[in-house]
Parts: C-alpha cells; structure tokens; sequence
C-alpha cells in the first residue's frame, strides 16, 4: 500500500492542518509517513499545500510530485495539479469553493460541496473533514476512528470540545461516497 | 516530528547546552523548539542580535568548554564565515546547522543545495575545513546531532549538518531512545580562568610570525587528513549490478532512491551512492564503485557543486554528469528518470 | 629599601610592543594594579580585540581568547553565560568597538550583560596606519579625511558614554583619560568600580579611556599629551555617566 496525497488550497483554509491531522494516524497505525508543506511568504491567502505520503513500506521521496490522490480548495489549484495526478488516480474537489471543471479522462473525479455540508452539521469549519472522511472512506488509507482519535492529539485542549462535531464530519463525508456508489450500481 | 523539531531535540540529548542565534526562515522553528526546550532542562537559548554575533557568541561559549551550537540560513550562514574561519583557526568545537534556501543574494526560503561550496570549501577566509554532515530522514537528523557534538570534541573542529526547508518541514515518524548518557570528554585546553588549570590557557588563532602560522597550518593538516582517513561516511542503495550511480545527498537523495526504484522496475540498472559526511567527501568509495560501473549522474539541488568531487573521486574511470534544480527549485523523480534514460540509451546501456 | 613600584602579578613580564607615548600600556597596567588588588587573577578572563591592542591576550596574565573585529563583547557574553561566576572583561579600540562592533556592545549593554567593556578611544585607527575613526574629531586630520575630518562628508564623532546612560542594562558608564598622573589615579578608580559592578553582578560596565596615539597623530608624546588635553576632553568630556541605583560600590 502507497499513497500519496497531495492537498492544495489557500492559507487559512486548512489544507496544512488536514494532511498534518491525516499524517499524525498514519503514524498511529504504525505505518511509513511523511508530511511535507509547502507554501509561500504570506502565512495567510498565499499558497498552503502539503504532500502526505503514508505506506507500508519505506518512503523513497517525501515530496509528492504525481499524486494518487488530489485534494483541491481552489480553482488555481485545480488547473496546476490536474496534470500531475496518477492516471487511475482520484481528485477530490471542494465544489462549495471549485467549479469541478477536469479535463482528465483517466481519473476519478468526486465534487463533495463540504461548505454545505459543515454548514449543515452546524459548523462550517468542518467542511475539510468532510472531504477528509471521503477520502478514506475510498482509499481506506486509514481507519476512520484512527484519525477520530488523532484529533486528540493534534487539537489543542482547549478545543476538545470540536472533537465530536469533526468526527460527524468524517462520517458524512464517507457516508457521501457510500451513497455516491449505491447511485452508481443502479 | 518535524524536521527542526528532530534536529533541536537531537541537539538536546547530544548534551547541548547552549544555544545562540537569529532569527531566519527556514530554520526558524528550530529555534522555537530550542527556546522552549533548552529552558526545560535548564540551558540557555539566548537570541543574538546578528549572525554576526551569534558565531562569536558560539566561539566564547565553546572556548569556555561548553557545548554550544546555533543554526541559521543562506545569508545568515554567509554572515558566520569569519567567525568559523576564527573557530577553525582556533581549533574549538561547535556545530552548526544551514537550513539551506534558494539564492544566490536573499534568494527565497524554498529548499536548495546552493551552499555545498561555502561549507566544504571553506567558506571563510585562510586554509580551514568544516566537517559537513548531511542528513537526509527526520530520524536522521535527530541521530546526526550527536555525532556532529562527538566529532566536534574529538577533532576540536566545528562542524556543520546542512539541511534544506523541505528537511525542516518533513514529518516522518522518529524513535528516539530515552536513555541519553553522554560522556563529554575534559576540555583542558578550555579558557576557564586560570583556577582551573596550570598556567594561563588562551584561545586564538592570530600568530603574526608566519613561521608560527605555519606550524598551526601543519598542525590543522594533519588533523584534517586524520579525519579523511577515518570520517567518511556514505550509504549505498542498490549498487549491485548497476551500470549507472546515482550520486545525491540530502532531499535529492530521497528522490533519486524513488528513481533507483521506478527504474529498476523498468529494468535499467541504476543504483545509488549517498554521501552522508559532505566533508571529508566519501572518496575512497566512489573511487572503488567507479571501477565496476558505467557512469555517474550527480543529482544535486545547484547548479553542479558536489559533481566536481564525484569527478575527482572517478578519477577519469568512468564520465560524471550532472542533473540539478536550482533557485529553490527540487527535481522530480519523472525529470530525473529521464535524465537516466537519455544516459542510459545514449550510452550506458550498451 | 622598601620597593615602593613593581609590576602587576597579572601583567607578564614580556616588553610592550607599543609606541613610545602610546597609551595602551598605561590601561593596560591600570587593569593589571585593579585585578590583582581585587585579587581575581585566576577567574578574570580578557578578550582581545583586533587593533594595536590584539597583544592583550599575551600580556596580561590570565586566560584569554582573542576576539574577531569587533565582536569581542559577544564573545564575553559567551563566556560569561557559561562562566557566571568568572569576571570577564573585553579591551577594545575605538575602531574595533565604534564602527565594526556597534552592534555588538550596544546589544550587550541593552542586555544588561554582566561583563566590563574597556574602551580605548585614541580618535583614530592605529594598527592599520592611522585612518579615520568613527571617533575622530571634526577637522582633525587623518590618513583618510587629509583634509580633516568634515561633517557634511563623514559626520559626527560617536560619544559612546553619552549615548548609554538610557539603556536600562547598563549599570557603569564612565569616562577616563590617562595623560597626566591625577587623570590616572581617577581612571584605576573608575576601572576598579567596574569590575566591582561586575563582580556584585549589577550589569553591564564601561570604561571609555581617551587615548593618546602619537604615532598616527603625527606629533611627539608631550604634544601628543597637550592634544588629547585641549582638543578630545573639550569634545569628549570626563567623569561618570551612569552609576548602579542598586547595590552601593
Ligand atoms: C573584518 C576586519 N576588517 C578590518 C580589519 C583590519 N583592521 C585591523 S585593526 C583595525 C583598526 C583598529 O583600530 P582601533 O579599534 O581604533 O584600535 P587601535 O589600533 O587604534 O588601538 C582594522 C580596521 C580586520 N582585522 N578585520
Ligand atoms: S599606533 Fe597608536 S595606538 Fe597603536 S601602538 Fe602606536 S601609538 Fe599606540
């Protein structure tokens, strides 16, 4: 098993914290991990992307060039990284943010709107963890309740009281692909 | 754990007790990490007000027998090159690391090899070596710090861990073992106060006589081949039956092991060779492999700095070439598989 | 016969490089007189500057580092962060502590750091042959301002004791001259309260030593004496600038 996820978005926007948050249960299950950030002079609107390698084997390059999965929060982001994607590989797209405009025929394309979504679970600062509990629930990268318990961890104290709202977020986001694929087998 | 986070809490368990530096991007977390930690076991962060006073503040520190170190980047580096010329000249130990960044000039904070020269050529003024470690995995860095304060104490030398944005960002899982006894060697020569010891010790490195200079150069001579002899140190990656090396330290070495894979899986016989010590450079094994293979690509994030000590360790038995990002630029495992293909059906294959 | 004048403990008994008339050997032996008097020989380590006076780090007789230009108070602060209990002082030029090292003993003293700053301003640089200092006068000519020195070009001379006083770290700041022998009585004095703020651990001290440097100032040491006294005093005026609130010397 090898993944390489490559999250891109603004700062502020969270992209950094989700692949630090991904990377912190890739590490509770024992697994090879790396977490690479990248991004510019700004700390916020400027670029902040990160590469997430998790594997069971040890990790030859810790820099994600050719994703196997794409997690985009910008159209910008889209348009850059679209090409690099593994072909078969998927890309996740935050349509509350991001026209799901792909021109790849090779790929798997899920639009998730996550705005909407936090926005309905009562707390639009969840929507990364919708899109990240679609994420697992397709590549099954890492158990869900793995990256449950990693909130505790990568949360500060005083924002544990957050922690059930983002675990229902997880759960939305892979019960989302659940219902995507019954759609699809009909 | 982060990068910086490793490299400060490796520095803590080498028995580090005094840290002094400057802010700079992008080593900057380190010393948040130090500022915090250092304190914690009752040692000293102290910010300077320069690189400039940094390094000085380094060379009293260590010429009062601690162990001490500080880190900075690109310009902050080149702001220290007089003080660790003293320091060499001196003979007194100390490490430290450059989170290396794009330049030439203020350049940029993104990840870059462009200080390869400064740091294994000299760098300062006068007749002087670092020994320049280069790690290149988070447990790396962390493992890498005790032995830059032991060669340090051994040789009476400072020595520097080079290390790039991408290294001090990186997270990577890290085992660290809890029992730490570090076993400092006395420092007789240290200037203490004369209380401490016979006669009056001084730390210097001016001797206006050239006679006498010259008798310290013999001196720094022979340590520095001493050191040659015994420090070099690389990793081999996939050396059997390959036709064609791959030579990268730091960040560019873990791509080039993907690229020794993707490779080998399409069947072309690549292998790699990674200098961990930079300074002495791992000639004597480079000069070994080149008698069984058929060529080498030094990989490096500049323009082609290490490949002129590829070349002299060859030695003219095989041709040395050079695949380089630059200006904060990295290299992808596709560009550099590519290069090997071109070598390789041009050539090498055959 | 009672020997009535002998050399400091603290000082070798090697000869003094320096020029007939030059002032350094005078500060250098007051320093000597101070540290055997406050008897800290073996805790007292010095740090040399790069100047006339790297030679320090050979005469006097305790441990020593020799300093890069400029940078000699970081290096006490090195020192001294390792060695709280040690007295470590610096002895540094005007060139070497007012241009190149500016930032350096500004810092140390805003840190309020427990180390001796030994300032020799001679109002020119004297090793490298006599160029402008940052602390030449207006209109005194140098190797560098032949004209002497003018303000629309180079500016104003640096009044170091003047500029201190309002750093909070700074505990002692005095000025001192050693040309004629009541001067010279007062700069031991001034120079022993250093080190006894030092050694009460009250913070940063310094002593400003004006300086005669006949060779570089083209006149013979007697006139040399009568410059310092009719042109450097007016400019740079002696006597305390700052002394400790807490703790009574
Ligand atoms: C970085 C550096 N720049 C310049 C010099 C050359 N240099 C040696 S001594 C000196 C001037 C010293 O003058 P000052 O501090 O006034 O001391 P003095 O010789 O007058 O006692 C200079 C510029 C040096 N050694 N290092
Ligand atoms: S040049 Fe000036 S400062 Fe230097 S030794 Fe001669 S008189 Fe003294």
């Amino acid at each position: 098993m090898l993944e390489e996820i490559y999250i891109a978005g603004f700062g502020g926007q969270g992209a950094l914290s989700t692949g630090q948050l991904l990377a912190h249960a890739g590490l509770m299950e024992g697994k090879y991990v790396s977490y690479v950030p990248i991004y510019g002079v700004e700390k916020r609107g400027g670029v902040a992307n990160c590469g997430v390698t998790i594997s069971n084997q040890q990790i030859s390059s810790p820099l994600v060039t050719e994703p196997t999965v794409l997690v985009v929060m910008n159209s910008l982001s889209l348009e850059r990284f679209e090409k690099a994607v593994v072909p078969g590989g998927l890309i996740i797209i935050n349509s509350s943010l991001v026209e799901p405009r792909v021109q790849r025929t090779d790929i798997r394309v899920l639009p998730i709107c996550a705005n909407e979504e936090a926005e309905s679970l009562g707390d639009p600062m969840v929507a990364n963890n919708v899109i990240l509990g679609a994420l697992l629930e397709i590549t099954r990268v890492v158990a869900i309740e793995t990256v449950s318990e990693a909130l505790k961890d990568v949360l500060p104290v005083r924002r544990h009281d957050m922690i059930p709202v983002n675990v229902k977020a997880l759960e939305k986001g892979a019960e989302l692909v659940r219902e995507y694929n019954n759609l699809f087998k009909e | 754990m982060k990068g910086n986070e490793a490299i400060g809490e490796g520095a803590v368990r080498a028995g580090c007790r005094y840290f002094f530096g400057y802010p700079i991007t992008p080593q900057s977390e380190l010393t948040h990490y130090l500022a915090k930690r250092l304190p914690e076991v009752g040692r000293l962060y102290m910010q300077a007000e320069s690189e400039v006073a940094s390094i000085n503040m380094v060379y009293g520190a260590s010429g009062a027998g601690a162990r001490v170190m500080t880190s900075s980047s690109g310009p902050g580096i080149s702001l220290m090159q007089e003080g660790l010329s003293y320091l060499a000249g001196a003979q007194l130990p100390c490490v430290v690391v450059n989170m290396m960044r794009g330049g030439p000039g203020l350049g940029n904070i993104a990840p870059s090899q462009a200080d390869y020269f400064q740091a294994t050529k000299g760098g300062g003024h006068g007749d002087y070596h670092l020994i320049v470690l280069a790690p290149n995995s988070v447990q790396e860095l962390v493992d890498i710090m005790k032995k830059a304060f032991d060669l340090a104490d051994r040789y009476r030398n400072p020595v520097m861990v080079m290390a790039d944005g991408i290294m001090a960002q990186m997270m990577e899982p890290v085992e660290l073992d809890d029992q730490y006894q570090i076993e400092i060697q006395p420092k007789p020569w240290a200037a203490t106060g004369k209380v401490d010891h016979e006669g009056k010790n001084l730390i210097n490195s001016c001797y206006v006589i050239p006679e006498e200079m010259e008798s310290l150069n013999f001196i720094l001579r022979d340590k520095y081949s001493e050191i040659n002899k015994n420090e070099q140190v690389c990793e081999e990656y996939q050396l059997d039956g390959a036709d064609i090396v791959l030579v990268a330290f730091g960040t560019a070495s873990r791509i080039c092991r993907a690229v020794v894979e993707k490779a080998r899986a399409q069947g072309i016989p690549v292998g790699m060779i990674r200098p961990i010590s930079l300074w002495p450079f791992p000639a004597d094994f480079i000069g070994t492999a080149a008698n069984r293979v058929k060529c080498f690509l030094s990989v490096e994030m500049n323009m082609g700095q290490m490949v002129e000590d590829v070349r002299l360790s060859v030695c003219g038995k095989a041709p040395v070439y050079h695949y380089g990002r630059f200006g904060g630029m990295v290299p992808t495992v596709r560009d550099v598989l590519e290069e090997v293909k071109k070598i390789y059906s041009g050539g090498a294959g055959q | 016969m009672r020997k009535v004048f002998s050399r400091p403990v603290s000082l070798k008994d090697v000869p003094f490089h320096y020029c007939p008339g030059c002032n350094h050997g005078i500060a250098h032996r007051l320093i000597a007189e101070v540290i055997d008097e406050l008897n800290i020989q073996d805790n007292t380590i010095g740090v040399a500057p790069v100047g006339c006076s790297v030679f320090t780090m050979d005469y006097f007789d305790i441990d020593m580092f020799q300093a890069s230009h400029g940078r000699a108070p970081a290096v006490a602060t090195g020192i001294k962060r390792v060695l709280p209990d040690r007295v470590v002082f610096t002895y540094q030029g005007d060139g070497d502590l007012a241009a190149i090292g500016t930032g350096e003993f500004v810092h140390a003293a805003a840190r309020g750091e427990n180390i001796t700053l030994i300032f020799i301003n001679n109002a020119v640089y004297g090793m490298t042959g006599g160029q402008m200092a940052p602390t030449t006068l207006i209109g005194q000519k140098t190797k560098t301002s032949p004209q002497g020195r003018k303000h629309e070009v180079n500016g104003y001379p640096i009044k170091v004791c003047e500029m201190l006083p309002p750093l909070e770290g700074t505990a002692y700041v005095a000025r001192v001259a050693v040309h004629k022998p009541k001067s010279i009585i007062q700069a031991k004095k001034a120079i022993k309260k250093a080190f006894e703020v030092q050694i009460k651990g009250l913070g940063f001290s310094l002593v400003e030593v004006l300086s005669a440097c006949p060779t570089n100032w083209g006149l013979s040491p007697i006139e040399a004496v009568t410059w310092l006294e009719e042109n450097m005093i007016p400019y740079y005026p002696l006597g305390e600038f700052k002394t400790p609130t807490a703790g009574v010397i």
